[in-house]
C-alpha cells in the first residue's frame, strides 16, 4: 500500500516536470507548427544557470530568477535568429536545424559552466518531509514541485482562457493564417509563446536541479519523453499536455514499481530481470504507440 | 559528360584509390576513416530513399543500424561459446550473416513501417522515434549481451577466398556493397515504382486520385531502406568488432539525417559526400577542440537555412536532384 502511495506521488511529481516542459512545447507545435527539438536545451540552460547562481549567492530565490531569465533570454535569441526563419519550412528542416541548436547548446554550456556543475542542495525552507498518511511521509521539495506544476497549470488556464493574449493563442492554434489576416502581428505572438515556453523550461530546470542530476544532455533525455507526452495528449492543446503528462508520468512511475514484481512471478528468474528492465524503459513508448494506433491525432487534439 | 557525371565519377575514383594512397603514405588511419565513411554512407543512402524520395521523415533509422549490428554480434557471441545458430554450419560466414542481418532489419521495418505509416507529419516523426527508442531499451536490457556497455565481436565474418582482416580488403568489400546499393537505389528511384513514390512526395492527394494506394508503395520503400541500414549495421559490427546500444540511439538517427542534408537530400550520391563531410568534420574538429559540436551545430543550421541542395547540389549544379 505504501509502495502504491509513494509511486503515485512520484508519478505526480514526474508529471509536474513533464507538464512544465510540454505546455510550452505543445503551443509551439500547435500554433507555429514548428518541431522544436531544442526545447530540452532551455531546460538544461535553466538548470545550469540555477546551479551556478546557488554556488555564487547561496540563495535559491536568486537561482529561480537566474534560471528563468537565463532560459528566457536564450530562448528569445534562438527564436529571433533561427526559429523565426523556420515557420514556413517543412518538418525535416525544423528537426535538423533544432538538432544543430542542441549540438551547439551542449557544447556552449560545457564551455561556459564546465562539465560537472556545482551540486544544488535542497533549500532549507523546502527540506524535510511531510506526513501525508499514518506512517507515510513525503519529501517537501517534491511536494513543492507538484505544487509548482499545479500553479503553472492554473496560471496557464487563466492566461489562455481569460486574457486577450490567450484568446489569440487559442485562435492561432486553430488557424494561424486567419489570425494573421485579421491584422494581428502573428510573428510577435509566436515570439511571445516561444519565450514563454523557454521560461517554463527554465523554471522546470531550477525545480529539478536539487532532485535530479544536472548534467550535459539532461535536456535530450527528458525531451523525448516530452514529445511522447505531446503526441499522446494531442498536439497544440494545453489540456492535452496535462492529460498526457499525467498518463506518461504515472505509467513510468507505476511501471518502475510493479513491472519487475509481475515479471518475477510470470517468468523464470534468468529472464525476468532483463525483460522487466527493457519493459520498464519502453513502457511509455508502448503507451504512445498504442494511443497513436487508436487515435492517430492524440487524445485531445487542438485543431479541427 | 555533364557536370553531375563528372562529380559522381570523381567521388568513386577517390574512393577507389583511397587504400592505394593510404598504403603509399603508410597511413592505416586513412583506411579506417574511409571504411567508416563508406559504412555510414550505406546507411545514409538507405535513409535518403525514404526521406528524399518518399517524404517519410523517419527519426528511427538507427534502430535498423543497431539491429543489423546486434544480429552479427549475438551470433558471434554464441559462436565463441561453441554454439551455432539453429545448428547451421555457416554461422560465421558473411554470405549467411549479412543477409540475415538485412532480413531481421527488413522484417522489423515491415512491422514498424506498417504501424507508423498509419500516421503522417509530426506524428510519423515521433512514432518512428518511439519505436527506435523501444528497440534501444530492449538492447540495453540484453544483460547477457553486455547490456548498456555493449559487447565486443570476436572476429569478422568470413568470405571464402577473401582475407577480411586486411584493412584494405575489408574496405573494398564495404565499398563494393555500397556501390551495389547505390546502383540498386538509383534503379529503384528511376523505376515506375520510384516515380510513384516521388509522386507521393510532391502531392499525395493527386497520386491517390490517380489510383495509387500510398501504403503499399511507402511501406515497400521503408522496408528496402531498413534492409540497407541493417546491412550497414552488420558491416559496422565487422569493422569496429564492437556493438553497443548506442548504435540505435536517437542521436545516431539524427546524425544520419544530418549527413543527408549536408550532402544533399534526394540525390543518393549526396549521402556519400554527406557521410564523408560529417565524419571528416568530426575528426578534424575533435583534433582541434573537445567541444567540436560548438562548430558542427551552426554548420548544420546554416546548411538547413541557406543551402537546401547540400554539398552535392552545390558541386553538381542545377540537375543534381533528378
Amino acid at each position: 500500500m505504501y509502495l502504491f502511495l509513494e509511486q503515485a506521488m512520484n508519478g505526480l511529481q514526474y508529471s509536474a516536470l513533464l507538464f512544465l516542459l510540454s505546455a510550452g512545447l505543445t503551443l509551439i507545435f500547435g500554433i507555429m507548427n514548428v518541431v522544436n527539438l531544442a526545447h530540452g536545451s532551455f531546460y538544461m540552460v535553466g538548470a545550469f544557470c540555477a546551479a551556478s547562481a546557488v554556488a555564487i549567492t547561496g540563495s535559491f530565490t536568486v537561482a529561480i530568477l537566474a534560471s528563468i531569465v537565463g532560459a528566457g533570454v536564450y530562448g528569445l535569441i534562438v527564436e529571433r535568429l533561427i526559429i523565426s526563419r523556420l515557420y514556413h519550412r517543412d518538418h525535416l528542416d525544423q528537426v535538423l536545424a533544432t538538432l544543430g541548436v542542441i549540438f551547439f547548446t551542449n557544447a556552449l554550456v560545457t564551455l561556459v559552466f564546465g562539465r560537472s556543475p556545482p551540486f544544488v542542495a535542497i533549500p532549507p525552507l523546502l527540506s524535510g518531509a511531510v506526513p501525508l498518511a499514518p506512517g507515510f511521509s513525503y519529501p517537501l521539495m517534491r511536494l513543492a514541485f507538484i505544487g509548482a506544476g499545479v500553479l503553472v497549470a492554473v496560471g496557464l488556464w487563466l492566461l489562455i482562457s481569460r486574457t486577450r493574449v490567450g484568446m489569440l493563442v487559442r485562435a492561432g492554434a486553430d488557424d494561424a493564417e486567419i489570425v494573421d489576416a485579421l491584422g494581428i502581428n502573428i510573428r510577435r505572438l509566436f515570439m511571445l509563446v516561444f519565450t514563454l515556453g523557454a521560461l517554463l523550461c527554465g523554471f522546470a530546470g531550477v525545480m529539478a536541479a536539487p532532485l535530479l542530476a544536472v548534467e550535459i544532455g539532461m535536456g535530450e533525455k527528458v525531451l523525448i519523453t516530452t514529445f511522447v507526452v505531446i503526441v499522446v495528449g494531442g498536439v497544440g492543446s494545453v489540456r492535452g499536455a496535462l492529460l498526457g503528462s499525467i498518463l506518461v508520468g504515472m505509467t513510468d512511475s507505476f511501471g518502475r514499481a510493479y513491472i519487475p514484481i509481475w515479471m518475477s512471478q510470470l517468468l523464470p528468474p534468468e529472464y525476468s530481470s532483463s525483460v522487466s528492465s527493457s519493459l520498464v524503459s519502453a513502457s511509455i513508448y508502448i503507451l504512445m504507440a498504442v494511443v497513436l494506433l487508436v487515435k492517430p491525432r492524440g487524445l485531445i487534439p487542438a485543431q479541427r | 559528360m555533364t557536370r553531375k557525371n563528372i562529380v559522381i565519377i570523381l567521388i568513386f575514383a577517390l574512393l577507389l584509390v583511397l587504400p592505394l594512397v593510404a598504403n603509399g603514405l603508410n597511413n592505416s588511419f586513412l583506411i579506417n576513416m574511409g571504411t567508416q565513411f563508406v559504412i555510414y554512407a550505406l546507411a545514409a543512402i538507405s535513409l535518403d530513399l525514404v526521406l528524399g524520395y518518399g517524404a517519410m521523415v523517419s527519426f528511427g533509422h538507427a534502430a535498423f543500424f543497431g539491429l543489423g549490428g546486434y544480429v552479427v554480434g549475438i551470433v558471434a557471441y554464441h559462436m565463441g561459446m561453441g554454439e551455432t545458430v539453429f545448428g547451421w554450419a555457416g554461422s560465421e560466414s558473411a554470405l549467411v550473416m549479412w543477409p540475415l542481418a538485412m532480413l531481421a532489419a527488413a522484417l522489423t521495418g515491415l512491422v514498424m513501417g506498417f504501424l507508423s505509416l498509419r500516421t503522417s507529419g509530426v506524428q510519423f516523426i515521433m512514432i518512428t522515434l518511439a519505436f527506435a527508442q523501444m528497440l534501444y531499451f530492449v538492447l540495453v536490457g540484453l544483460v547477457t549481451y553486455g547490456g548498456d556497455d555493449g559487447m565486443s565481436v570476436t572476429s569478422r565474418n568470413l568470405i571464402p577466398g577473401v582475407n577480411m582482416d586486411d584493412p584494405s580488403i575489408f574496405y573494398y568489400v564495404c565499398l563494393a556493397l555500397m556501390t551495389l546499393w547505390v546502383v540498386l537505389c538509383r534503379r529503384i528511384v528511376n523505376s515506375p515504382f520510384g516515380m510513384v513514390l516521388r509522386g507521393f512526395q510532391q502531392n499525395e492527394r493527386r497520386n491517390v486520385n490517380l489510383g495509387y494506394a500510398p501504403m503499399r508503395y511507402k511501406l515497400t520503400a521503408f522496408v528496402i531502406s531498413a534492409a540497407g541500414a541493417g546491412l550497414a549495421g552488420a558491416l559496422w559490427a565487422n569493422y569496429a568488432l564492437y556493438v553497443s546500444p548506442d548504435m540505435a540511439s536517437w542521436l545516431k538517427s539524427g546524425t544520419l539525417m544530418a549527413m543527408i542534408v549536408l550532402g544533399g537530400m534526394g540525390t543518393i550520391y549526396g549521402s556519400i559526400l554527406g557521410a564523408a563531410v560529417y565524419l571528416g568534420l568530426e575528426q578534424a574538429l575533435t583534433a582541434w577542440t573537445e567541444n567540436w559540436m560548438l562548430f558542427l551545430g551552426p554548420v548544420l543550421i546554416l546548411v538547413v537555412l541557406f543551402s537546401k541542395r547540400g554539398l552535392f547540389g552545390w558541386l553538381a549544379g542545377r540537375n543534381s536532384h533528378d
